[in-house]
């Protein structure tokens, strides 16, 4: 640890170089902004944070004992496990100066999203996270709609906390990551009170065609689509020529959105005359796809992106925004096939579509 | 009309279509091979027979179905008999009702087709290998045969011959001049017929094989946007528009435009106040360097002789002149964004080629645009030369020929002669060179003038005619590529109509009808359903073009429309091509476009997706 760095870090100091210090998620959303995409502003409590949090609280062997002594294949022991040591760590203190790096950083993002209270989301970003081949991610806790210093800090421990829900002490035991090395950044983010939002492609998830667009969008929040219970709009868009091919309306019947008088996200029916409506124009998809493409030619390699379109209401947030992107996983690892005979001249392909495959050899 | 549609699986039969009110015996106005005969019926009842309006949207005029019978040979005895084309044999042609109806004829036995391959092979491989040079020959042997055409007079036959057909000693007299010039006449038509499909399958074939990889490597491609990928910019059809932009400068540089932008005036009434102006003369002959051969354009397809040109009707491209004019007035640039096509080309096949699915696809995808690249610019440019350049010019010489039948009593009108199919002409001609042997008053003058009242009371009864889109026996399914490329008409389009009929007749409830993405972009606005080219000064700015096909030389209209709709069409119809050029969206091939919209109509043009939707 360096003497005297911050705990708190914004995203756009972050780059894809900062896993380590900010967790997989961070770095990536820093690595976005400095790529001029529109991310929702935040920071990033960092891994030093989270060290110096177990380092105070002496939990580091405690906790690695415990794991331990648990047989990971045993289901009940695992949970009961899994319980003492989220109730160990979310019962800990956070260290002073990292409670007031964290409240710091709230208040200057407060006054730079138009000011007054601001209602945040609170991620864990794992360090291990930008394993490819796992899906460690989605095990990682996210909390919506926080408000105020002291929630904002209360999630952040439930997000270190989140490293022993009985799912992730099985998978670091199944694929042998030390517990040590385990380290979890917190970002803290504006909140998007999306009007639509979703997931897209950059490129065809049926056919693993790259010069396509794939959106799959849904009213209010994106995690219907996320956990597959809303059947959602499909647009598929050519990237290159920059024009909807397909718009096909989903059934969209029930929508995620929160609700200020629970506190929390709820799924609630959509009404019958905006369930066959689609919920982006035709803008919107093109201003997705143009975005979706300059994000694959940053990273070079096809992307699988979270995005919502904020109302403007409730956080300041108005517009496209990109929650998160991730390398596309399926047909990036895949050996696609030659669309063209090998070896074969344009001459014979040509002959070839007269003659039914005579020419250039066809069986 | 009921929710509940019937579900039919054939289109009607050629044999039970019923003649229109008023225009019975209008079969005599056809050769007779051109008929369906009670004899064939059930083979001519199983065959797929579809309404060819891209080139005939109108009745048929007698004389003008010389230009049906042109490719009913020249294009099928390329297929047939000179490329032999391994799976295909030609397409069909008949006439119902004064429309028409054709069929594409198939092989299926794969022995045939294997024996036909290797023969396929070496010729067109030939072609394809020589593809430049035959091109730079092929320009100059059109140039040739329009020239020969152009020195093709029709005159009267004089009271008495010269002295000097005694003092040379010929022999051969003006009669002979005449039924000689008129087989020549004919001649000319079919030698520009062999040169208009010389290249045109091989050209088209090579063009949709690239089409079909690009189909394969990136399912769901646009049309548009392959083709945007070859067209270059030395595309002749804009060479008439760009004369007139040029025409434009010019004007207001003398400090001309004023005669341009008045109202009421007649083209040629302006081309007489320009003579008398300081600065006139060097526009005039500007003008006329620009006429031949730019303003040979027809205002149609070309294959009908009422589809005038340019140079015939000065109307069209006076009034886009003054649009111009009025643009450049107003500070704007009216040159045409060459630079903007040519980079978008470039930057399309660059994307593109770096998306294909493997490395290995890049040197074939690289060849492939290549010889399309090579092949395209016959394959646009031919038109300028066949249907424009020379079909006008044929048009008008029948018309010298008319002349004379009206001289000599047989036709009240020069236009009377397009009543006469081109063998009623040979004997109109011979009756009149007996008379003028004779001095024995001709028959025709006593027979003509009366059949061709009635004939003219039957192509108005034609006319009102609506051509179900086919007849026959559907396919199973469609696959004959000239078909698919040149008509517009795929598997889906067949069912479509089928579906539309059984709902009745192109009136379903439905509000959308459905074709080909022609070019990209979305627009809404009021419809100009537009049926005859000499409604075309009825379109008014900002209106939806909805029409039965569009021609190259409605180029000036399309500076005014929002978008374009049409029934017949595909891909490389000449609506897409000039839509993509003016970046405006295009529907083409929805079959029934000009029956289901109305003029006045709010409608809906998505020319992504290819659907047009009647707002109202």
């Amino acid at each position: 640890m360096e003497a005297g760095a911050p705990f708190v870090v914004w995203f756009e100091e972050s780059d894809a170089s900062s896993v380590h210090r900010v967790g997989g998620k961070c770095a990536s959303l820093g690595e976005l902004r400095r790529a001029g995409v529109a991310v929702p502003a935040g920071f990033a409590v960092t891994t030093d944070a989270h060290r110096l949090f177990l380092e105070r609280t002496g939990l580091t062997d405690r906790l690695a004992s415990i794991v331990a002594a648990v047989d990971p294949q045993d289901v009940a022991a695992v949970a009961s496990a899994s319980r003492e040591l989220r109730g160990l760590v979310e019962s800990a203190p956070v260290p002073e100066e990292v409670a007031r790096d964290v409240r710091e950083g709230l208040g200057e993002l407060e006054r730079r999203c138009g000011g007054g209270p601001l209602p945040v989301a609170v991620r864990s970003s794992a360090t291990a996270e930008d394993h490819y081949t796992a899906s460690f991610a989605g095990q990682l806790e996210t909390y919506l709609w926080v408000l105020g210093a002291e929630d904002v800090l209360r999630h952040v421990v439930r997000c270190w906390s989140g490293l022993f829900t009985p799912h992730a002490i099985t998978y670091r035991a199944q694929f042998g990551f030390a517990e040590e090395q385990v380290l979890v950044g917190v970002g803290v983010q504006q909140m998007v009170d999306a009007r639509a939002a979703g997931v897209m492609f950059t490129l065809n998830p049926t056919n693993g065609d790259r010069s396509k667009v794939m959106i799959e969008a849904c009213w209010g929040l994106g995690e219907g689509i996320v956990k597959g219970d809303v059947n959602p709009d499909r647009h598929l868009v050519d990237k290159v020529a920059l024009s909807i091919l397909q718009r096909t309306p989903g059934g969209k019947d029930m929508e995620y959105r929160f609700d200020p008088e629970a506190g929390e996200v709820v799924c609630t029916p959509v009404e019958e005359e905006r369930r066959a409506v689609h919920c982006l124009s035709e803008d919107e998809v093109m201003e997705l796809a143009r975005t979706a493409k300059a994000i694959e030619r940053h990273y070079g390699a096809p992307q699988d992106i979270e995005w919502a379109i904020g109302r403007g209401t409730g956080t300041g947030a108005e517009g496209l925004f990109i929650l998160q992107s991730r390398p596309e996983t399926v047909w990036s690892t895949r050996p696609r096939e030659s669309v063209f005979k090998p070896g074969a001249s344009a001459l014979e392909h040509v002959l070839d579509r007269f003659t039914g495959g005579a020419a250039a050899g066809d069986s | 009309m009921a929710e509940v549609k019937e579900r039919i699986d054939r289109f009607p039969s050629p044999f039970e279509v019923e003649v229109p009110p008023g225009a019975e015996g209008w079969e005599r106005l056809y050769p007779y091979y051109y008929l369906f005969r009670d004899e064939d019926r059930d083979t001519e009842e199983g065959k797929f027979w579809f309404f060819d309006g891209m080139h005939n949207p109108e009745p048929i005029y007698p004389f003008d179905s010389i230009m049906n019978e042109n490719w009913w040979v020249a294009l099928n005895q390329y297929t047939t008999r000179v490329w032999v084309v391994p799976p295909a044999l030609g397409i069909d042609h008949r006439v119902v009702n004064g429309y028409l109806y054709i069929s594409p004829n198939t092989i299926t036995d794969p022995e045939r087709i294997a024996e036909r391959a290797t023969h396929f092979t070496e010729r067109a491989g030939y072609y394809f290998e020589h593809w430049d040079e035959l091109y730079a020959n092929w320009i100059r042997k059109a140039e040739d045969v329009i020239q020969r055409l152009k020195d093709l007079t029709f005159e009267d036959l004089p009271e008495r011959e010269p002295m000097e057909t005694i003092t040379s000693g010929r022999g051969l007299m003006s009669s002979f001049d005449l039924l000689r010039d008129y087989s020549a006449l004919l001649d000319n038509m079919h030698e520009i017929g062999y040169l208009h499909f010389e290249m045109l399958g091989l050209g088209y074939g090579a063009y949709l094989t690239f089409k079909e990889f690009c189909g394969k490597a990136f399912p769901g491609i646009g049309d548009q946007t392959i083709a945007k990928m070859v067209a270059g910019i030395d595309i002749l059809f804009f060479r008439p528009d760009d004369e007139v932009r040029n025409l434009s400068q010019l004007a207001i540089d003398s400090s001309l435009a004023e005669v341009f932008t008045r109202d009421d005036t007649s083209p040629e009434q302006m081309l007489e106040d320009v003579a008398a102006r300081p600065g006139g003369a060097a526009w005039l002959e500007a003008f006329e360097k620009a006429k031949d051969p730019w303003f040979w354009l027809a205002t149609g397809p070309g294959y009908c002789h009422q589809h005038r040109a340019w140079v015939d009707d000065l109307t069209v491209p006076f009034q886009a002149m003054r649009g111009y004019i009025e643009k450049l007035q107003a500070g704007e640039d009216i040159r045409r964004p060459l630079e903007h096509i040519l980079e978008e080309r470039d930057r399309l096949t660059a994307e593109y080629r770096e998306l294909l699915p493997t490395e290995e696809d890049k040197k074939p995808f690289d060849d492939l645009v290549q010889l399309a690249r090579t092949v395209y610019p016959f394959v646009e440019n031919h038109n300028f030369y066949v249907e424009h350049w020379h079909h006008s010019m044929f048009w008008n010489k029948v018309r010298d020929l008319g002349q004379i039948f009206v001289n000599h009593g047989f036709l009240e009108d020069r236009e009377d002669i397009f009543y006469l199919h081109r063998y009623e002409v040979y004997d109109a001609l011979y009756d009149l060179l007996a008379e003028w042997a004779t001095e024995t008053p001709a028959r025709g003058r006593s027979h003509w003038p009366g059949e061709i009242a009635d004939r003219k009371r039957i192509i108005e009864a034609l006319r009102k005619w609506q051509p179900p889109p086919a007849l026959g026996t559907p396919p199973e399914a469609v696959n004959e590529p000239f078909t698919i490329m040149l008509w517009g008409i795929t598997t889906d389009t067949v069912k479509t109509w089928l579906q539309v009929l059984g709902g009745g007749d192109g009136e379903t409830a439905s509000n959308e009808l459905r074709g080909f993405a022609a070019a990209p972009g979305v627009a809404e606005g009021p419809a100009r359903v537009i049926t005859a080219v000499e409604q075309l000064a009825e379109v008014q700015t900002g209106e939806i073009l909805v029409c039965p096909i569009t021609a190259p030389s409605w180029a000036p209209v399309f500076s005014r429309i929002k978008a374009a709709v049409s029934d017949i069409g595909g891909i490389m119809a000449h609506a897409a091509i000039v839509s993509r050029e003016y970046g405006l969206p295009a529907v083409v091939g929805t079959g029934f476009a000009t029956k289901r919209i109305k003029t006045g109509q709010m409608v809906r043009v998505d020319g992504d997706t290819g659907v047009v939707t009647i707002l109202d």
